[in-house]
């Protein structure tokens, strides 16, 4: 058995594309150029065959439409070949290692497609009857079931279409709960410098004034500094916990506790619930709102950029206050819907609908297969393995990239790194360039903002160790060539399908749209 | 389990390397108190894939499938065909398992796709620009109602009675929290849209008029005029289309001079799905493009001045401008969008035409099969692929009724707007390409039997 290569076969590194010559195509064998649909297709082409329409009177009055709009089409062929060309210019994690902190980008297990993908699940109305859709509100009631056992929590509103709409949602209910209480007048929420965007961005969509709260050296929220700036004024906190320094907020139930004692409410952004899920419950610290990201945590697909699914576990205080519509399960089973018609009755506090229908149903299908997979024991194991992968990569590199939490103690599901080590010259966009030629897709760089020329690496728990072994290899092999002065690293990647993009132009001079006709 | 590559023995080493006795030292950092060592209340442990799948084919079967059985419902959700390739091609694992587009050179892919998904989206909307997408249509209004504060520096926006009223109610949602004043109506069950009250209503406070086309009935208006007098009030139009396949047939709201267009995608590649994911769409004039919410992708060149595709404008967004940015939204719906710019490529043009026309046809033909039963008056004389009919009594509890028999009849305008006595007899009927003359007729005798 030993004379197999457990460390997976790697060729030698050639030296690079400089000898090849051009090919009239401009492709380079698999890596085919793809022009866009406005260039290869034409508005008298189409890809379907479509039935003759009845005849029938016309009742488009005058609206009928007289002009082109100039959509361009191709044969089914010609599409799916399109199609098939632009993917593989993407990296993905079915590819390989996607590193990227604060995303979790785990495997995307099929059986999720394919449930997802049963009729009685997709082709569905949000419209129908409820006594035709009962199987579609069992996945939601029962979805809902195990968010809120998972993270000890009291209700849950479902209905959030993302991670910074449930972020939304939360303060709504905070807001809300402040309004009944007659202390609409707190208008500031504490946010952490390390937090992610979305948070500042929420509150002041909500109407709130934004105060960051110091960090400490050693990676964490200043408990002093945010506890001495409590007070009447104060509606909520917003705390991510994990951090986004990978670091578990010891605090928290102190903090939870304090502002609690001052009349505030505790929102806790839940990306990096994957690091504590079936070990810790958000709950048990104090938190009274949490949204859930299912494409991190729950694997359901990044797509690209969404859809995402953010449902928001809410505390006892904040329950009441949860956006339309839910679902009631009764003692026969039968599953009713709370929507405006019942909500007087069933959920006066409710601070309203913040979408049509139902929610991501097709998120929650994949979010139950996955936990059900996974049960009990299997998310305790997910937690544990991501906890350790993150960890066995911070020890591995904090030799060779400055790890400024390194003495924190462990971290949790991701790793940081700094730009401190690297020569003048160099900087983390050279080390994220370098190790796309490496075959990887780099990890969160320049974030969170508390660290200089952060690398935030978060492996997740579906990555084997080899493939963490061959990783940290790549990134110590990119690292040590910045410090060795590489300049051949400044103008990486050589290998990708594109070479760095001009960002700054295309911001200055925005082309957003195809210009020109179609055929 | 298996998605969890780490055996026992990886874990040891891994534990040695790191310098931690146990698993435990990892998570030291969380207080005694917090620790979960029990089971998760009632969860069983890990489950094959067989049973698991057997678990949710169970709860599947106990939904009725919409294309089992003659089906009617719209009301901003549409029952299409959507090609095989469409779901094929969606299914890569570099578009599935992608993350957002973040790094361009090793995501071209994705970049490309929204790149010509803005461009599909803002040709068919009539207007200059598009995003990458949002949530869904109705996030999409209220967000469009947002943008038309900023733009205009005015808080009132004037909902058209013709407005889904779930859009109605995320917009009155947010209205409460961002100090926007809404001015709603009721639709009546009449032919005329309230176009003409929404003229005499704009005044110089007004933010916005925000205008559904079709409308939640199936009308459909001339906006023209509307935006004439928005823009002599330097007020917005906002449209919002929920059935963007009717655009294959109608002008464009754009082509009305709508200065935001945003709308539901669903219908095209989508499919149900039980209200989710969509994908929101949204255009605008190109003036108003650095105040827009969302993803954008635009063209450029790469260090060999090759053509690419980034990310850009991003200094509208959460993740740089933080508490200062144009939204809190962070996502888009980036594979709902591929979904429907691949579906979109298929039908061209041409078959957009040929799909909108088919629509349209069954629709009208499907209008005058149900006027002809007894009691039962046809609403809206002008309409795409979906309209109203007035029933002698009560639509909801016919809808049930007709369920029962194994029909979904449409949407009752009692479940929209529930105690609403003068519109309780509505009900909405949306005929697509996927509506048979046989569903019409099952649906035509059935309702004449209960009406009997």
């Amino acid at each position: 058995m030993n004379a197999i290569n457990q460390s997976g076969w790697r060729p030698e590194m050639g030296k690079g594309g400089d000898a090849a010559p051009a090919t009239f195509t401009g492709n380079r064998a698999l890596m085919l150029e793809e022009a866009t649909i406005f260039e290869i297709g034409s508005t008298a082409t189409t890809g379907v065959d479509l039935a003759d329409a009845p005849a029938a009177p016309s009742r488009l009055g005058s609206l009928a439409r007289s002009a082109p709009i100039g959509l361009p089409g191709l044969s089914e062929p010609e599409t799916v070949r399109h199609y098939t060309r632009l993917s593989r210019q993407n990296y993905a994690i079915d590819l390989g290692l996607f590193p990227l902190g604060s995303c979790t980008m785990k495997h995307n297990p099929r059986l999720n497609e394919r449930v997802a993908r049963m009729p009685g699940f997709a082709d569905v109305h949000p419209l129908q009857p409820v006594d035709t859709v009962q199987g579609a509100l069992g996945v939601i009631n029962e979805l809902a079931v195990w968010l809120i056992e998972l993270t000890g929590m009291h209700g849950v509103a479902m209905s959030p279409k993302a991670g910074a709409h449930g972020e939304l949602c939360g303060i709504l209910c905070i807001k809300a709960a402040l309004e009944k209480r007659g202390e609409g007048h707190r208008k500031v929420v504490l946010v952490p410098e390390s937090a992610h965007g979305t948070n500042p961005a929420t509150a002041a969509f909500a109407g709130f004034q934004v105060e960051d709260i110091p960090a400490t050296a050693e990676g964490r929220v200043d408990t002093a500094a945010l506890k001495a700036r409590l007070g009447p004024d104060v509606a909520a906190v917003m705390i991510t916990n994990p951090n986004t320094c990978g670091l578990f907020e010891r605090d928290l139930k102190e903090i939870s506790d304090a502002v609690h004692a001052t009349g505030g409410y505790v929102y806790c952004d839940g990306a990096n619930f994957n690091a504590i899920v079936g070990r810790v419950r958000p709950g048990d610290l104090g938190v009274d709102a949490m949204h859930i990201n299912l494409h991190k945590t729950f694997s359901t697909p990044h797509g690209g950029g969404g859809p995402g699914s953010g449902p928001v576990v809410l505390s006892e205080a904040l329950s009441p206050f949860g956006p339309l519509p839910f679902t009631e399960r009764h003692a026969d089973g039968h599953i009713t819907l709370v929507e405006e018609e019942t909500v007087e009755d069933r959920h006066p506090d409710s601070f309203g609908r913040m979408v049509a229908f139902h929610g991501q149903m097709g998120m929650f299908t994949r979010a139950l297969a996955y936990i059900l997979s996974h049960g009990a024991d299997g998310l305790r194991q997910v937690a544990e393995d991501a906890v350790l992968n993150a960890n066995y990569v911070l020890r591995s590199l904090e030799d060779t990239l400055d790890a400024p939490f390194a003495a924190s103690g462990p971290c949790m599901h991701e790793a940081i790194f700094s730009d401190a080590g690297l020569p003048d010259g160099f900087s983390t966009i050279d080390i994220a360039k370098g190790l796309i030629d490496e075959g990887y897709h780099p990890m969160t760089v320049y974030f969170p903002l508390v660290v200089h020329g952060a690398m935030l690496v978060e492996p997740t728990e579906t990555e084997s160790k080899a493939a963490l072994d061959q990783f940290i290899g790549a990134l110590r092999s990119v690292a040590e060539r910045a410090k060795a002065g590489d300049a051949s690293l400044k103008s990486a990647p050589y290998f990708a399908p594109r070479r760095r993009l001009d960002e700054t132009l295309a911001a200055r001079k925005p082309v957003l749209a195809w210009k020109d006709a179609v055929a | 389990m298996r998605y969890l590559p780490l055996t026992d023995t990886d874990r040891t080493a891994m534990l040695a390397t790191i310098g931690a006795a146990s698993i435990d030292d990892l998570f030291a950092d969380v207080p005694e108190a917090a620790r979960l060592d029990g089971p998760i209340h009632g969860l069983p442990n890990h489950a094959s894939e067989l049973s698991v799948e057997r678990h949710m084919a169970a709860l599947a079967r106990q939904n009725t499938v919409a294309g089992d059985v003659p089906f009617f419902l719209g009301c901003g959700a549409y029952r299409h065909h959507v090609p095989a390739s469409v779901d094929h091609l969606i299914q890569r694992g570099e578009y599935l398992t992608a993350y957002t587009p973040y790094q361009p050179e090793i995501a071209q892919g994705t970049l490309q796709m929204l790149f010509e998904f803005q461009s599909q989206v803002a040709r068919l909307l009539g207007t200059d620009v598009a995003n990458a997408s949002m949530y869904d249509g109705s996030t999409a209004c209220w967000e469009a109602i947002g943008m038309a504060r900023r733009i205009t520096r005015r808080s009132k926006a004037i909902l058209s009675s013709g407005l889904h009223p779930h859009y109605v109610s995320v917009a009155n949602t947010m209205a409460k929290y961002t100090g926007d004043t809404l001015e709603t109506s009721l639709p009546t069950l009449a032919a005329d849209t309230d176009i003409d009250a929404l003229i005499a209503a704009i005044d110089d406070d007004t933010s916005c008029v925000v205008v559904q086309y079709p409308d939640i009935l199936g009308r459909i208006a001339d906006l023209t005029p509307l935006a004439d007098v928005c823009h002599a009030k330097k007020a917005l139009l906002i449209a919002v289309v929920t059935e963007p396949v009717a655009l294959g047939a109608i002008t464009s709201p754009g082509e009305m001079d709508a200065d935001i267009v945003v709308g539901e995608g669903q219908s095209i590649g989508v499919g149900l799905q039980f209200g989710g994911p969509y994908v929101g769409l949204f255009g605008c004039k190109e003036k108003y493009v650095r105040q827009m919410p969302g993803r954008l992708c635009g063209e450029t060149v790469d260090a060999d001045g090759k053509r690419g595709f980034v990310l850009t404008l991003s200094t509208r967004e959460q993740h740089i401008r933080r508490e200062k940015a144009t939204s809190n939204i962070c996502t888009n719906s980036g594979l709902c969008a591929l979904a429907f710019s691949i579906h979109m490529t298929l039908l061209g043009e041409a078959g957009l035409r040929g799909l909108a026309e088919l629509n349209h046809a069954g629709a009208s033909a499907a209008a005058d099969r149900l006027a002809q039963v007894p009691g039962v008056e046809l609403v809206t004389p002008v309409f795409f692929n979906e309209f109203t009919l007035k029933l002698p009594r009560e639509a909801r509890p016919i809808v049930r009724e007709l369920a029962d028999r194994g029909i979904l009849a449409g949407v009752s305008l009692g479940r929209l707007y529930p105690g609403e006595d003068a519109l309780e007899n509505g009900l909405v009927v949306a005929v697509t390409e996927t509506t048979t003359a046989e569903d019409l007729e099952t649906l035509a005798t059935a309702l004449q039997e209960v009406l009997a």
